[in-house]
């Protein structure tokens, strides 16, 4: 099949970007997007132009490097899929496809559809962990964990930290991915004692990141390509709620 | 040369302890005095920079990620090893060390197996404690599984990303020192070159991937923990970064590479489709579990799957071996797949694919069972093929997934640079001539959180280190020759694209050096390989220029480095005259076409020193001594 392709172009952070162009004529249905991205760079390359620049790695949907808004929804809309995982079968020959990076304020363009996500590694960094040093751990099963809790915290743990919530999101908000991780840790016996303590953090450093606030719109969890439901957000909330609540006057100065 | 392996003596159940004594201490004072590089943010790598950092000491990791959470450990599906014997089913440490060693086929170091062993319980506590969501019974203890090669089950799993949650625990660690200030982490940065100075590794030179600056980092000590080399095969399990630079730089130093052409196939892979494929999907090993594999009887049978019925159908695997069945270890299933694929039973378009059916599982367990076991894994596949398989059986392939060779290390995990630690899956390690599954995540951090830490105190703590900055002559050589490789590949300006190349330098080493391998098709790569690294150097095109985010320059040194390491892996394979685990050598075969080992002549490590370019390399031996485990052809028959 043949496509045409509207890529978004930008040298550098700062350099303007605009859509380019680009004919994709050689569309095999069993290849993946970036497969196709690939065939479209070869020939770029073959023709003296700089191919496009797109983040990926594992290309199996798990480590959450490559995303890019195509028409206009994060990974291509295709439900519980990163865009490394979807397959061409899902366009038909003649087809428009626009790509964009991630848009979002907190995640700026290195090029073309590379952005920075580093703002998300700092959110972690404030508090996203239980603090165990290596070496002072009791045995695996000393501590009983209800299935039900366990299932809770690996649905939440499940989160790839893609970005794709936050590019999805009218706000450009990161409610999904801090919900996510507190929801993982905080279900656990393991994450209880720092459980108010790291809620709060991880949103205060949040909001020190440009994202934008929660409005409960749900595009995050329409766009998570790990399904992540929208309840981890009510987690984070309520614990958030409780942890300013109880820790008192310490837990105004930590979340601002 | 000789080989200190530094293995201690004594009964094998108390080396490590006694060993563990004997390593020198860095007084808590002085630890902060000292800073360590470590490269590669993986199992290995996040959990020894944490590690590290937790005890005093200053760590700079670099990762090519944008995060470290993404080091391909995260890829890891089915599970991690650990003899807990929570399931009462006769597991010990003594078992899973007995297993592993006979796995790799007898081609590992007894000692460094059985350390692996013994704190491969300790891994699944600190796991757990770190937040691991490991599955769990309704009683609240861990769940366990069985996995390839072994008969008790002793696999934990966190469901089917059990690598992505023991990544993020090590990386939650990792962060939690960078709060502390213990660590400072540099992603997207590749390390381009090692700096040896003095004798000792003291530093790396690396490129900024957003802004191609190269800089110089100086250290007491360097970790490479930068994962294997599969990607050598172009097509391959492993994420597309995947590289052999920072391993190949190290080798190009002095270090010493050991057996090369350990590599492993995995036997349950989703089929190449085209031309265009960038990578192979691992369907995890956990599948062989229930699902059955087999191959039509006849020739050209093209009958949908499902029409073909019982008696007209091949489960290879659970003929030939009755006991293990379909959880024969892999390097015996990919083989075996392949064997019914030469002889033209192969199936789907290409031929190349033979059936995993669930059919009967799904029938005898429900469905719902099947889907709380492999529901991730089942929708993949069906994500990538658009074939439902619950439905229709799910055809697989083996694939390129693991390098057992790497690196040679002694027991401390040090190369044979003073100073220069590699761990994880980049070294040689301990899992002889193939690995069984669910042994890389336990291996990767065991090295990180529970060897490194040891090892690089008594290192520290016996070394006089000369004081030096990145303004030392050996610095700015290092950082030189990078510029200089650097400017070359853009200034080719040739015809062909830098995956064009790699993907023919793949072709050659999967005929010849992949699954099966013979002198005449080695000697054949050995011919082939040189010619087209010479085409590459005069013939590639690298677009862009260094001074900015370029990944068409990133892909072009890396391939580079992959040409000449494809050379050693195929001279490795060609010295080893025998079969041995993931090295099966066409000539040395039994009469039912198992491995045959030649336990006179090879019962050792094959470590390959550089002797410059267009020089052959010098391969000096260590030998493997077996006090414990009896060496014997294995069998899973």
């Amino acid at each position: 099949m043949k496509l045409t392709l509207h890529v978004w172009r930008q040298k550098n952070s700062t350099a303007p970007g605009q859509f380019v162009r680009y004919e994709a004529n050689d569309v095999n249905e069993h290849m993946s997007f970036l497969e196709m991205l690939d065939v479209v760079n070869e020939e770029l390359i073959l023709k003296g132009e700089e191919p496009i620049a797109f983040d990926h790695d594992c290309r199996e949907g798990i480590c959450g490097t490559c995303g890019s808004m195509v028409n206009g929804l994060a990974h291509g809309g295709h439900k519980g899929a990163t865009l490394c995982q979807l397959h061409m079968r899902f366009f038909k020959d003649g087809d428009e496809v626009w790509l964009e990076p991630w848009r979002a304020r907190a995640f700026p363009v290195i090029r073309d559809l590379v952005v920075d996500r580093g703002a998300l590694d700092r959110i972690v960094v404030s508090g996203g962990f239980v603090s165990v040093p290596t070496g002072s751990a009791p045995d695996g099963n000393a501590v009983a964990v209800p299935k039900p809790d366990a299932d809770r915290a690996m649905d939440a743990a499940a989160c790839i930290g893609c970005g794709a919530c936050v590019a999805a999101c009218p706000n450009a908000a990161v409610a999904l991915f801090l919900g996510a991780k507190i929801t993982h840790l905080g279900s656990l016996p393991q994450g209880q004692p720092e459980r108010m303590d790291r809620a709060l953090k991880m949103v205060a450093q949040a909001s020190r990141e440009v994202f934008g606030y929660c409005t409960n719109i749900g595009e995050c969890e329409a766009a998570c390509p790990k399904e992540i439901k929208l309840d981890v957000i009510a987690q984070m909330n309520r614990d958030f709620l409780r942890a300013s609540l109880t820790q008192g006057p310490e837990a105004e100065q930590v979340a601002g | 040369m000789q080989l200190d392996s530094k293995v201690p003596s004594g009964p094998i159940e108390t080396r490590w302890q006694r060993r563990k004594f004997e390593l020198k201490l860095v007084n808590p004072a002085n630890k902060r005095k000292y800073t360590v590089i470590v490269v590669g943010s993986g199992l290995a790598g996040a959990a020894g920079a944490a590690s590290l950092a937790e005890l005093g000491y200053n760590v700079n990791c670099f990762c090519y990620q944008d995060s470290p959470r993404r080091a391909h450990s995260i890829a890891a599906q089915g599970g991690i090893n650990a003899a807990k014997n929570y399931q009462n089913d006769g597991d010990s440490v003594y078992r899973l060390f007995y297993d592993t060693v006979k796995g790799g086929d007898f081609r590992a170091r007894e000692s460094n197996v059985y350390r692996l062993a013994e704190v491969s319980g300790n891994i699944i506590d600190q796991c757990v404690a770190q937040g691991v969501p490991f599955a769990r019974e309704y009683g609240g203890v861990l769940a366990n599984r069985s996995f390839g090669g072994a008969q008790v089950s002793r696999t934990f799993y966190a469901r089917g990303q059990t690598g992505q949650q023991l990544l993020l625990g090590a990386y939650h660690a990792l962060q939690r020192q960078v709060a502390a200030g213990g660590v400072r982490m540099f992603p997207r940065t590749e390390m381009l070159d090692l700096v040896v100075a003095g004798g000792r590794a003291r530093g790396i030179v690396t490129r900024d991937m957003v802004t191609g600056k190269l800089e110089t980092h100086a250290a007491d000590a360097v970790v490479l923990a930068t994962g294997g080399y599969g990607n050598v095969f172009y097509l391959s399990t492993m994420a597309k970064g995947c590289n052999a630079t920072a391993i190949w730089r190290a080798y190009k130093r002095g270090a010493l590479f050991a057996n090369p052409c350990y590599t492993q196939i995995h036997p349950t892979c989703i089929p190449v489709t085209g031309e265009y494929q960038s990578k192979l999907t691992l369907m995890s090993e956990s599948l062989r579990n229930d699902g059955r594999i087999w191959v039509p009887k006849t020739k050209g049978d093209k009958r949908s799957p499902d029409a073909i019925p019982e008696p007209d159908r091949d489960y290879f695997l659970e003929r030939r071996y009755p006991s293990f069945g379909n959880l024969a270890p892999r390097d015996i299933s990919s083989r075996a797949a392949k064997v019914v694929c030469d002889e033209g039973l192969g199936v789907g378009e290409s031929g190349l694919g033979v059936y995993l059916d669930f059919a009967e599982p799904i029938r005898r367990l429900g469905r719902k069972t099947i889907t709380e076991r492999y529901g991730n894994l089942f929708d993949m596949y069906a994500l990538i093929t658009g074939e439902d398989p619950y439905r229709v059986p799910m055809r697989i392939f083996p694939a390129m997934h693991y390098t057992m060779g790497g690196l040679w290390v002694d027991y401390h995990l040090m190369s044979s640079i003073p100073g220069l630690f590699v761990a994880g899956e980049a070294n040689f390690s301990d899992h002889g001539a193939n690995r069984l599954g669910a042994s890389a995540l336990m291996q990767g951090l065991a090295d990180g959180y529970f060897v490194l830490p040891y090892a690089m105190g008594d290192y520290l703590a016996q070394t006089k280190f000369d004081k030096i900055d990145s303004a030392h002559a050996d610095f700015r050589e290092a950082q030189a020759g990078v510029e200089s490789k650097i400017k070359r590949l853009l200034a080719a300006k040739g015809k062909r694209t830098v995956d064009s190349f790699h993907r023919e330098l793949g072709k050659i080493l999967w005929d010849n050096c992949g699954m099966a391998r013979n002198a005449r098709g080695l000697e054949l790569a050995l011919a082939k390989i040189p010619e087209l690294r010479e085409e590459y150097w005069k013939n590639v095109i690298v677009p862009g220029a260094n001074e900015e985010f370029n990944q068409s320059l990133e892909k072009a040194g890396r391939v580079a480095d992959f040409f000449e390491l494809a050379e050693l892996m195929c001279l490795d394979a060609l010295e080893r005259d025998e079969s041995c685990g993931g090295h099966f050598r066409e000539e040395y075969q039994t009469g039912e076409g198992e491995a045959q080992r030649d336990d006179e002549n090879f019962s050792h490590v094959a470590a390959w020193e550089y002797q410059g370019d267009g020089h052959r390399p010098a391969r000096y031996t260590e030998p493997l001594i077996f006090e414990y485990v009896k060496p014997a052809q294995r069998s899973y028959k």
